[in-house]
């Protein structure tokens, strides 16, 4: 790998993050007060240390799958990547800006899917023009067919997560972070977003994945990261990765 | 496989194949540059937030003219009529009118401004965008809400002392306004965003400055009253919001001189530069932050 090109290099990456755990009571002016006099966090907020001392060097044309299980911080560290989420300590260093296609992207509920098509592009730096170009084939690929005039409050979690996916995929990319959308939607449309990632790959330099299905992985990618608690257990050829992932969880 | 070496040596290899660190934020020109060219998000965001406030009401934007209607009327008879605050004011119901809409203006900026990050959070973790353009489209949200008021007021000033020339420095006055509220929302979304409790406090801060901001009564009036001296009608008048009231009122209303506070045109100036300024400075020096929440 003398020759390769590096595209994403994580340096010991930490990433510890805030969570509201619960309600924890309603609080009056006079509590807040005090807790912010004494700089106390809020006796309910916990920090969860998602992601520890996480290290590798992706190179140019790498398809890298992360693997583990929930809640063992795949997603948080590809936020971590993608800049979204700010690193406790370590770095990640990238070259070019790299893309998170997710399918939990905010969208708002109250208004048409149409209009969370123009207000999403423009989010990620569509120009009206663009947009205009572009906004049949974001439809016609989520397949949402005559809802889109309607709230996406009225839409089923299938069709959101469609219609999301269509969006983020609008865009190329130079390094292309992928969570989970395989698993979103029904078989029919498993394959057409397949096939869409195939597209977005090749366009793209390094593509990582994130996936509970492992066929998946081994089928997309040439090298595989494992997860587990934060820390990066296995890193290597995709199908011993996966050979050893699969050993761990009968064991 | 990436060796031990590479690892410890992760910086120096970045840096030679050009790669930069992922979540650092843009030095200040750039981060301007990068916010100018969303500025069609802005207004988009914007737009839909305002359509989706009122979706869910039967009367839908009708609601737009009838809340800062029935918030006037109330004040009216809370201190018009009851408390008798509108003695010496010689068109007390503009008078009401132009310092309660310059106040609410301010006011939601601050406490919607405030939560504007904090309700976005998992858009700021799964898309790209300069932070500042959510406070911005939260102004935008309500200086359209502004312009609405500020149409009620022309109406009611045309009605009662007639139309004048002088009308148009209220359009300067409303910039300054707007660069002050720009300012101070971007200041309240980042204390907002990890201070969460700031959210359960601001309603008393505001409700404080809304009493001393001579919104109901005219101060030099009131400190003549109670023989107060000279010099606290002039620290008084430093207060922000009592120069933005000043100057629409100063606009708008034909017998002013008497209730005017000194100065009023420079101290906005000067708090308009100079909040709009710190605001994107303080700002700005979290960018890379807000994604923690």
């Amino acid at each position: 790998m003398g020759e390769a090109e590096p595209t994403v290099i994580a340096d010991r990456l930490d990433i510890i993050y805030k969570v509201i755990a619960g309600q924890g009571g309603k609080g009056t002016a006079a509590t807040a007060l005090r807790r912010i006099v004494k700089r106390q966090d809020r006796p309910t907020i916990r920090e969860v240390h998602a992601v520890r001392g996480v290290s590798f060097t992706a190179y140019k044309g790498d398809a890298i799958g992360v693997i583990g299980r929930n809640g063992s911080g795949k997603s948080t560290m590809l936020r971590a990547i993608a800049g979204l989420l700010p690193p406790a300590s370590g770095a990640v260093y990238t070259g070019g800006r790299p893309s998170l296609l997710g399918v939990n992207a905010a969208m708002m509920n109250d208004l048409t899917g149409d209009r969370n098509v123009v207000l999403g592009c423009l989010a990620m730096g569509m120009s009206a023009a663009e947009i205009q170009r572009r906004y049949d084939e974001i439809v016609d690929f989520s397949g949402i067919g005559d809802f889109i005039d309607l709230p996406m409050s009225t839409y089923s979690s299938g069709m959101a997560a469609r219609l999301k996916f269509a969006i983020a995929s609008a865009k190329t990319h130079d390094i292309l972070l992928v969570d989970e959308a395989l698993a979103t939607g029904d078989a029919e449309f498993r394959v057409r977003s397949e096939r869409k990632i195939k597209e977005l790959r090749d366009q793209a330099g390094t593509v990582f994945l994130v996936s509970h299905s492992l066929d998946v992985v081994q089928e997309t990618c040439n090298r595989a990261l494992w997860l587990d608690a934060g820390v990066l257990k296995l890193d290597g050829p995709v199908d011993e990765v996966v050979a050893a992932y699969i050993k761990s969880t009968r064991g | 496989m990436p060796t031990a070496a590479e690892q410890t040596d992760a910086a120096a290899l970045a840096r030679r194949y050009g790669l930069s660190k992922s979540s650092v934020r843009p030095p200040l020109g750039a981060y301007l540059h990068e916010l100018w060219s969303r500025r069609q998000f802005v207004v988009s965001y914007a737009a839909a937030r305002t359509y989706a406030m009122y979706a869910g009401a039967r009367l839908g934007s009708i609601w737009q003219v009838l809340t800062p209607l029935l918030n006037a009327a109330v004040y009216y008879l809370a201190f018009g009529v009851l408390l008798g605050t509108k003695n010496g004011i010689d068109n007390y119901v503009a008078f009401l009118l132009s310092g309660i809409f310059v106040f609410t203006f301010t006011q939601r900026c601050m406490t919607e401004g405030s939560r504007s990050l904090a309700l976005n959070l998992s858009l700021i973790r799964t898309l790209h965008f300069p932070r500042a353009t959510l406070p911005l489209a939260y102004v935008l949200n309500e200086l359209n809400q502004m312009l609405v008021s500020l149409g009620i007021l022309f109406v009611v000033v045309g009605f009662t002392d007639g139309p004048a020339w002088r009308w148009l420095l209220v359009v300067p006055a409303m910039l300054l306004q707007v660069m002050f509220n720009i300012g101070i929302t971007l200041v309240f979304a980042r204390i907002g965003t990890f201070v969460s409790d700031i959210t359960q406090l601001l309603p008393f801060v505001t409700r404080t400055w809304l009493y001393a901001s001579g919104i109901f009564f005219s101060l030099p009036a009131k400190l003549h009253q109670i023989d107060a001296p000279g010099w606290v009608v002039q620290v008084l008048a430093f207060n922000p919001i009592s120069a933005y009231i000043d100057i629409i009122r100063r606009s708008l209303l034909d017998e002013h001189e008497p209730n005017q506070l000194p100065h009023a045109w420079s101290i906005a100036i000067v708090w308009s530069f100079v909040m709009l300024a710190a605001g994107f400075l303080y700002f700005w020096q979290a960018e890379d932050r807000y994604g923690r929440g």
